[in-house]
């Protein structure tokens, strides 16, 4: 794309000549770089609650944030307004980080376009309003029809479209027109008389509405509600103590995110804070593990076409056959570290500072026969779904939440367990990994990321794998 | 758009904007605008890392015809960005349902508190950069300084912000108030041979005198990181857990989510239908209280309009009350308490006005005391209530205690149990109630839990 037909200097008449003066107001006190980050981001939701669309929300929201780096330092100021005066400004706001000469900055941008990962047939507004509404009745009517248990059903479908443009005084120019959608469903069951259990169930990615109508559609994540509310009815409760685990293939990919994808983004260990600070090259895992971060997937809720530094994203090998391979970068990270970029820095939005992200993180398939894993517990437990996970960088310990598992009891499934956290630590759990199956799926996409107050959105992906030893956060003796 | 919008013109263009609704055919209508400046720096290593400074505004509005609602926001507070925005409402009420209970609260529940309600602190917009540079510096070296063990830092933070929200509403109502907040934090890294351990600790207020010094809330960090160094995964077994003000609150968040009254009308609550009983243990008092002067949830009137007040919702065991909003309020045949919450625009959920647990008769070092053998949380991780049933599982770490003194530290464990059975297993509670946000419990010591370890 050329400039000059880009969505901001189209809408906003911006020229390049702009920027650059924008750049180089933000470099007069000195710096090492500079960049502009604007962002444009229309949403849209619709809700239905006990059979009622109850709201249906549009808006929009627009600014730039200007970055200076000098050294270790980060200046950033940001505005909502796109005038020149209010621009100007929050440059000089940004450039007071650095001390020194006025750094003078390349003329003339470059601009290049490596993915193409998620083109739309239709934007969403060209959406109507009714098509929304639909998708989230038929989700509701979904999960009541699923079983007569199920008595009351949440239904969200939101989608989103952002459009950005990254300009850095080292003369690199980006876009992207980024969508994004997602539908959300939650259902409650009880037995005549009984205490109520809970299921949910959402999935998407960098789509538009036509994804629901024709790849998943509302029926099936609405029966996945249901069908976790009613699989809750009976559970009992889960074992407390250390226990094999077998995870199921997707959304427990979760363990990957929070066990080592955390710990290896490069902030943490430029600072040498985090327990894989020092390690690359070093067993980390069972040599049945490989772990990939990558953003080049299509459609995928973690995938970017480039990040929000402007950087191309990609294929990025983190553990391989179980060694520490390398972390996942930023700008300020790798130019500190004197690593290549990696396409891992990303932010909210333009009233944040990037920092190093995941993507997509999933392990890649074993040999193993899925079935033939559990076959071959003794006890332990088998975890399908996830609520979420978090932790703590520096101990690498790591905490997450299954929501569906059942009993392992001499190689079979006997029994559904209420929810449990389980907890483990980076470093040593995938050391415990003995078996990988042959059937990596990537999550359904919905999966929020948090860090420093800031969300992005991720994926995970996992196949069936064996833990031999994990502790279990239940309440049975 | 100009920099500075005094009050007075901010107030008048949510009205307007009520208005313009009204002219095109909405019933009811009801706008928030906010506006507000931030300011945060980071230091690391005795160096800034990093300085950011900016503002932003936002205009919101939902719109009501008939029963039907629509919503609509816009970053863009020109005359144009507002047209468009009543136009989506508008747009969007078309195609959502008729809803019987929806609706601005009744002419009657709309009011504000007056009397100075403390929320705003003119010295913190006037604080210049270099001193809060200082403060952040002064509390990581109060930290990297205090033992030879904090080899490493995360880096110490100074935040500030001030901000402006307006309301109106097609019933009359315009409001607005101002509010400030300030912050530092520091989270030190102990190294001691192959162990590293990270903690924290913080002060935050909505004055700047208010804040501890840098100094205490540095080597305070410090100690707390310190003292996890060398953990131990400990046996699984149930023993006495003591929760400390800082984990404590987490419960006390979970127990919000529980008498939240869009919990309550959807049966997604293990306290639904249990007004009236007995759910807790007797010397447990919960109240909500959004008039206290000077604290994070303290507030002149709610996102609705409805003026703020205080709610007994657990008194001395039993269950007096559900926190509620005007639509909850409705579906619960039941008035509103005050607690409506939202961002800018949208329905308004439910939120904490300042949630507490009332403090105890004993302080933490009596509660301590009388355990043999038990656990002392100082950290909560991952996991945490589920709303619907009780059930409560979370990673944890903190200090074992034996014979009523804290001795090594525990690591990489779980604690589970159920919530009803917890609530009704608070044994202890202890004098050192501290309000450091909306919600907030002094120490409690729970008869037992389940810890899951080696």
């Amino acid at each position: 794309m050329r400039f000059s037909e880009s969505f901001f200097a189209d809408r906003f008449a911006l020229t390049e000549h702009d920027l650059e003066s924008y750049l180089s107001e933000a470099l007069h006190e000195g710096g090492d770089y500079a960049d502009l980050y604007f962002e444009y981001l229309a949403t849209s939701s619709i809700g239905i609650d006990e059979g009622i669309i109850k709201s249906a929300t549009e808006g929009v929201t627009l600014g730039v944030g200007v970055r200076v780096l000098s050294g270790e330092r980060t200046g950033y100021a940001y505005s909502d307004d796109l005038s020149p005066e209010k621009i100007r400004k929050a440059a000089r706001v940004a450039a007071c980080i650095a001390k020194g000469p006025a750094t003078v900055m390349r003329t003339g941008f470059e601009t290049s376009q490596k993915h193409n990962l998620y083109p739309m047939l239709r934007a969403p507004h060209e959406m109507g309003l009714e098509e929304r509404a639909e998708l989230v009745r038929r989700a509701d009517q979904a999960a009541r029809a699923y079983d007569p248990r199920i008595f009351q059903v949440q239904a969200t479908y939101a989608d989103s479209l952002r459009y950005v443009m990254v300009a850095t005084s080292e003369g690199q120019l980006s876009f992207d027109r980024q969508p994004m959608a997602r539908m959300s469903i939650f259902a409650l069951a009880r037995e005549k008389d009984g205490s109520p259990q809970h299921g949910y169930s959402g999935g998407g990615g960098r789509v538009t509405l036509d994804f629901f109508l024709n790849e998943k559609t509302p029926e099936h994540f609405a029966k996945e509600a249901a069908r976790q509310a009613i699989v809750q009815l009976g559970a009992a409760e889960a074992p407390a103590g250390e226990t094999t685990v077998v995870l199921g293939a997707g959304w427990p990919g979760i363990l990957l995110h929070e066990a080592v994808g955390h710990g290896l983004e490069a902030d943490f260990n430029r600072k040498g804070t985090s327990a894989f600070s020092g390690r690359v090259g070093q067993k980390v895992a069972s040599e049945l593990c490989t772990v990939i971060d990558d953003g080049t997937i299509n459609s995928r809720r973690g995938s970017l076409n480039v990040d929000d530094e402007g950087a191309p994203t990609q294929k990025n090998v983190l553990i391989e056959n179980g060694i520490l391979r390398g972390y996942l970068q930023d700008k300020l990270s790798s130019r500190l570290m004197k690593q290549a970029p990696t396409g891992n820095g990303r932010r909210e939005s333009y009233q944040h500072i990037p920092m190093p992200r995941m993507t997509n993180t999933y392990m890649l398939a074993g040999q193993s026969d899925p079935e033939e894993i559990i076959r071959g517990v003794e006890k332990g437990i088998y975890c399908t779904t996830f609520s979420g996970g978090q932790v703590d960088i520096t101990s690498g310990n790591f905490v997450f939440s299954a929501t569906e598992s059942y009993m392992i009891e001499n190689g079979k499934l006997t029994r559904p367990l209420r929810g449990a956290s389980l907890i483990g630590n980076g470093p040593e759990a995938l050391k415990y990994v003995s078996m990988v199956g042959n059937d990596l799926k990537l999550d359904e996409g919905i999966g929020v990321c948090g860090k420093e107050g800031q969300s992005v959105p991720v994926g995970v992906g996992m196949p069936t794998v064996r833990i031999d030893k994990m502790t279990v956060g239940g309440t049975a003796a | 758009m100009s920099g500075t919008v005094v009050a007075r013109d901010l107030e008048q263009l949510a009205a307007d904007a009520v208005d313009a609704a009204r002219k095109l055919g909405a019933t009811d209508a009801e706008c928030t605008i906010s506006e507000g400046e931030e300011f945060s720096v980071s230091v690391r290593m005795r160096e800034v890392e990093s300085v950011k400074e900016a503002g932003s505004r936002g205009a919101g509005l939902r719109v009501l015809v008939g029963q039907r609602t629509g919503s609509s926001y816009t970053s863009d507070l020109s005359p144009e960005g507002i047209s468009t925005m009543v136009n989506a409402a508008l747009a969007l009420a078309k195609i959502t349902s008729e809803d019987p209970q929806a609706g601005l609260p009744e002419r009657e529940m709309l009011g504000k508190l007056t009397g100075d309600l403390r929320m705003y602190d003119e010295a913190i917009e006037h604080l210049d950069a270099p001193l809060k540079i200082e403060l952040a510096k002064r509390a990581e070296i109060a930290a990297l300084d205090f033992d030879p063990r904090i080899q490493n830092s995360e880096g110490a933070g100074f935040s500030s912000s001030h901000s402006h929200r307006v309301f109106a509403n097609s019933r009359g109502f315009v409001g607005s108030y101002r509010t400030t907040s300030c912050g530092l934090s520091v989270s030190p890294i102990a190294k001691q041979g192959e162990s590293m351990e990270r903690d924290y600790w913080y002060t935050a207020s909505r004055f700047f005198s208010q804040l501890e010094s840098p100094e205490s809330v540095g080597r305070m960090a410090a100690e707390r990181s310190i003292r996890r160094l060398n953990p131990r995964k400990v046996p699984t077994q149930k023993v006495p857990v003591i929760f400390e003000p800082r984990t404590a609150r987490a419960l006390l968040g979970d127990i919000f989510d529980a008498v939240n009254g869009s919990s309550i009308y959807k049966h997604a609550s293990f306290l639904a239908g249990k007004l009236g009983e007995k759910i807790a243990s007797e010397n447990v008092t919960i109240v909500d209280d959004a008039t206290i002067p000077g604290l994070f949830g303290t507030s002149p009137f709610d996102d609705e309009g409805v003026a703020s007040r205080r709610t007994v919702v657990v008194e001395q065991g039993v269950l007096k009350n559900y926190l509620l909003n005007t639509y909850t309020a409705r579906k619960l045949g039941m008035t509103s308490t005050g607690n409506a919450s939202r961002g800018i625009t949208g329905n308004a959920g439910v939120g904490p006005g300042n949630f507490f647990l009332e403090a105890g008769k004993s302080s933490a070092e009596q509660i301590l005391s009388a355990i043999p053998n038990g656990l002392y949380v100082t950290e909560l991780i991952g996991g945490g209530g589920n709303t619907v049933t009780g059930d409560f599982s979370s990673g944890a770490a903190g200090l074992w205690i034996e014979n009523g003194k804290l001795t090594y530290p525990v690591s990489e464990i779980t604690i589970a149990g159920n919530m009803q059975q917890m609530l009704k297993d608070i044994a202890e509670i202890g004098t050192d109630l501290e309000f450091r946000s909306s919600i907030a419990a002094p120490t409690i010591m729970i008869r037992e839990m389940m810890i899951s370890g080696q």
